[in-house]
């Protein structure tokens, strides 16, 4: 018996792909949506060795150092202010390192925790169908007929403010918003033949829900996570504004914005200009890179890509 | 050269007289134009008698008069009371200072055309001092000592006391005790003026558009000859202070009563020069903290006193008057008030007012460890206002982190603010407030008493009201100074139950063209505008219409 054997010297293995060469196709592929990775990425970092990075402690109060520009040198220390002062001479660039954590902590729990509890109601309301999801989706009605700012207002007023309470009250206005997305896809996976297949073979309610319809409802799933999360760190910084968010002393650059932008936009412009700047870069940067992740994920977008 | 002098002086003389007189003209009031006042509260009710908002004094009270008032054209002495519907000067006590008469002004009318007499001026004080069953009083715990009200003529007016009381004349003073038409009370009774008005004031009403303004015009009938100067008002609903500021400053509001923080008087006074003229005063408006003693460690007097010693209230007066509207250190008692302890004095007994603030802390430290509390943590209720409480509750949490304090924050908004304090007593440590409208420090220092109704660091002690009582019965400044003296450092420094941050200071810039009124130590008095007059060449200056 003949056997055909692959020359040799045909076979050659494709070289394997490194680190940079991801990186290179994204950035040519997807440049803003690099660029929104890299705005992530930073924040991240200075989130997390916010200790290492932040030149004083955010919360040390230096009167006399009290609204001063950028530049100004702290005797004492021998520090630079690079960012400024705010109105008890806190450093500036030191509550905008720490803000990163808060709007990060805020961002990604309330994101990650919304989207999850929505995946799982998502993909049960359509698994289950009849009363179940009647019941369900009349819930997320109610729950989406408020605007996601109102809905947090209504949940601080009620349960007081603090990170954990900001968590809670913008985690549960994102579940009906996920659970809804999430549902749709799962009702068209639902019909499909594996999963009356896994249902004939006994498997539990749970197992085809989280084995067999879950992994299925993926890429929505992570197009509103990554949505989610500049909605949640915008929120934040709205609830913190409002004075209904974050409180003083912890570094949160809506609580920034809030004690500059009435009274000082003329005078110390740099009070409210940073923390501005920063949370439009973290909004602008999470939906770029949303925008770039629906695009990989989206099977369309991506023939067309 | 001789001869040189001589003219010259009479030259310098001449000038100075032609340059007083004209002057002196240019100083004559004038009248006539409308005056638009920005105010950043609602109006509940019309009602004086049951409201305690400056949201409601503001437009409301132009339309009324008092008995007696402070006197207008010296509000800032927390001492000088004039009569407004009295004639005369305010009647001193008889009878070993427990019978007041005052002699009631003739030819008043309300707007309505109906004559003032004493019994007006009765039936309002018996709603203040004795209401009927229902009927709510804001200010009757400030008549305690008023045995009974007569009108022995339809001139005469007689307040008779229990005991004689230096409370009594301030009390009688307070702005809020709108007098009413006994006709308006005896026909349409006793809540008609929450929504109605017709008093004797300067102003007579025109229309209020809810959430819009309220118009008063020229009372032509007004009882003080010759006033008011201006034919109409106008008070602009603006609860945002950007928004107050913005009209100030665009020319669309001439004047705002309750105060600006310093960074906005600043913002005005570089954008508009002397088309701003600023007024500043001391407010009779203090912060507190207070400790909930009936949390542990708050028990604890050491712990008490360990928070207070940690607050250095020179520096925080320093550089929070740059900031919020904050400035005076002092005691219980408002400090440009003669019975006020000097501060020599505070610092020398009263724990937390020495200099020496490294030494202080070093103590607060010491007692903190003796309570076996080092490193305490605890929670800090503030109100969701930003000044002066959120600004001053920053610094404070500041000022106990440098004496070895972890202390986390929790802002609420008004309404579940005070149901903390009132209702659910769920705080450790709580910002508080002592703000009146008249001086009135006997009165004033009521907040401090354990059975007082504001009083919310939750503590009993029977000394401090024995002395309080002791203090309600003396009738001259003389015997009343060093028991409040006494009183007061039971409070602050024995047992540390309350503690005094900074007074409150006021900051008024007004447009320059508005003459004649003088800023007070509240927000609450002054406000008849019956003084107030636009100079209208000089608005003109400003291009304002």
């Amino acid at each position: 018996m003949a056997t055909s054997e692959l020359p040799n010297e045909e076979f050659v293995l494709p070289k394997q792909k490194t680190i940079w060469d991801t990186l290179l196709r994204m950035l040519r592929r997807q440049p803003l949506g690099s660029a929104g990775a890299l705005v992530i990425l930073i924040m991240a970092f200075a989130g997390l060795f916010a200790e290492q990075i932040a030149p004083f402690d955010p919360e040390m109060e230096n009167f006399e150092y009290m609204l001063s520009p950028p530049g100004t040198v702290h005797e004492e220390a021998g520090k630079v202010f690079y960012f400024g002062t705010d109105s008890f001479g806190r450093d500036q660039l030191s509550r905008m390192i720490y803000g990163a954590r808060t709007a990060l902590l805020v961002g990604f729990t309330a994101s990650f925790c919304g989207a999850f509890l929505g995946l799982v109601l998502g993909v049960a309301s359509a698994y289950f169908g009849g009363t179940v999801d009647l019941v369900l989706q009349r819930v997320c009605d109610v729950f989406m007929a408020f605007p996601l700012i109102i809905m947090a207002l209504a949940i601080v007023s009620i349960f007081g403010t603090g990170v954990e309470m900001v968590i809670i009250a913008i985690t549960i206005p994102f579940i009906p918003n996920c659970a809804r997305v999430v549902r749709s896809g799962a009702l068209a996976l639902k019909e499909l033949p594996y999963i009356d297949a896994a249902r004939s073979v006994g498997y539990s309610h749970v197992r085809i829900i989280m084995r067999h319809m879950v992994p299925n409802v993926m890429a929505p799933f992570l197009i509103m996570l990554t949505a989610f999360v500049g909605q949640a760190i915008l929120t934040e910084a709205s609830l913190s504004y409002l004075g209904m968010g974050v409180q003083e002393p912890t570094a949160a650059w809506g609580l920034m914005l809030q004690g500059g932008a009435e009274e000082y936009a003329e005078s110390a412009p740099w009070v409210p200009i940073w923390p501005g700047v920063a949370i439009t870069l973290a909004v602008f940067g999470f939906n770029l890179f949303g925008d770039a992740v629906r695009d990989v994920l989206d099977p369309k977008l991506r023939s067309q890509v | 050269m001789k001869g040189i002098a001589p003219k010259l002086a009479v030259a310098v003389l001449g000038a100075t007289f032609t340059f007083g007189a004209i002057s002196a003209k240019a100083a004559a009031p004038e009248y006539g134009g409308n005056l638009n006042i920005v105010v950043g509260s609602k109006i509940p009710s019309y009602d004086g008698h049951i409201e305690s908002t400056f949201g409601m004094i503001h437009p409301i009270r132009p339309f009324y008069s008092l008995l007696i008032r402070e006197n207008p054209d010296n509000p800032a002495s927390p001492t000088d009371f004039v009569c407004d519907l009295c004639v005369g000067s305010v009647p001193q006590g008889t009878e070993g200072g427990t019978k007041f008469t005052f002699k009631i002004r003739t030819g008043v009318k309300f707007h309505d055309g109906t004559p003032l007499t004493s019994a007006d001026i009765k039936a309002s004080f018996d709603k203040v001092v004795n209401p009927p069953k229902g009927i709510a009083s804001n200010r009757k715990a400030y008549f305690k000592m008023v045995e009974s009200i007569t009108t022995p003529d339809a001139e005469t007016l007689v307040f008779k006391l229990k005991h004689p009381s230096g409370t009594f004349i301030p009390a009688v003073a307070m702005p809020f005790n709108f007098i009413y038409s006994k006709k308006d009370l005896d026909t349409h009774g006793y809540t008609w003026h929450q929504k109605n008005i017709n008093g004797t004031g300067a102003f007579s009403f025109v229309e209020h558009v809810q959430g819009s303004h309220v118009k008063g015009q020229k009372n032509p009938s007004y009882h003080h000859k010759g006033r008011p100067y201006l034919d109409s008002y106008t008070a602009l609903a603006a609860p945002k202070m950007s928004v107050r500021l913005q009209a100030i400053r665009g020319g669309r509001a001439d004047i705002e009563f309750r105060g600006f923080p310093p960074k906005a008087r600043d913002d005005l006074v570089k954008a508009l020069g002397d088309k701003i003229k600023v007024q500043e005063s001391d407010w009779n408006c203090v912060l507190l903290a207070s400790p909930n003693h009936e949390v542990k460690p708050f028990d604890n007097p050491k712990v008490r006193r360990a928070l207070t010693l940690a607050i250095d209230r020179k520096s925080g007066s320093k550089y929070l008057s740059n900031i919020a509207i904050v400035k005076t250190p002092g005691g219980i008692v408002f400090p440009q008030h003669p019975m006020a302890t000097p501060m020599s004095e505070l610092k020398a007994n009263i724990a937390g007012y020495s200099d020496d603030v490294a030494a202080s802390r070093a103590q607060a430290k010491k007692l903190l460890k003796e309570a076996g509390q080092e490193g305490l943590k605890f929670t800090f209720l503030n109100r969701g206002v930003d000044q002066p409480y959120k600004i001053v509750g920053t610094w404070l949490l500041g000022q106990w982190k440098k004496a070895g304090m972890k202390v986390d924050q929790v802002v609420k908004p008004t309404t579940p603010f005070y149901a903390s304090l009132r209702k659910k007593g769920d705080f450790d440590v709580s910002v508080d407030f002592n703000c009146q409208s008249i001086v009135n420090p006997i009165a004033d220092v009521s907040k401090f008493l354990p059975s007082a109704g504001n009083n919310y660091a939750n503590f009993e002690d029977a000394k401090l009201e024995s002395m309080y009582d002791e203090l309600l019965k003396a009738g001259t400044p003389a015997e009343q100074t060093p028991l409040l003296r006494a009183y007061e450092k039971r409070v602050l420094n024995d047992l540390s139950s309350q503690m005094i941050t900074l007074w409150w200071y006021k900051i008024n810039p007004h447009r320059s063209y508005v003459k004649g009124w003088k800023i007070a130590p509240s927000h609450y008095l002054n406000q008849s505008l019956d003084n107030i007059w636009i100079d209208a060449a000089e608005k003109k200056r400003q291009g304002v219409n």
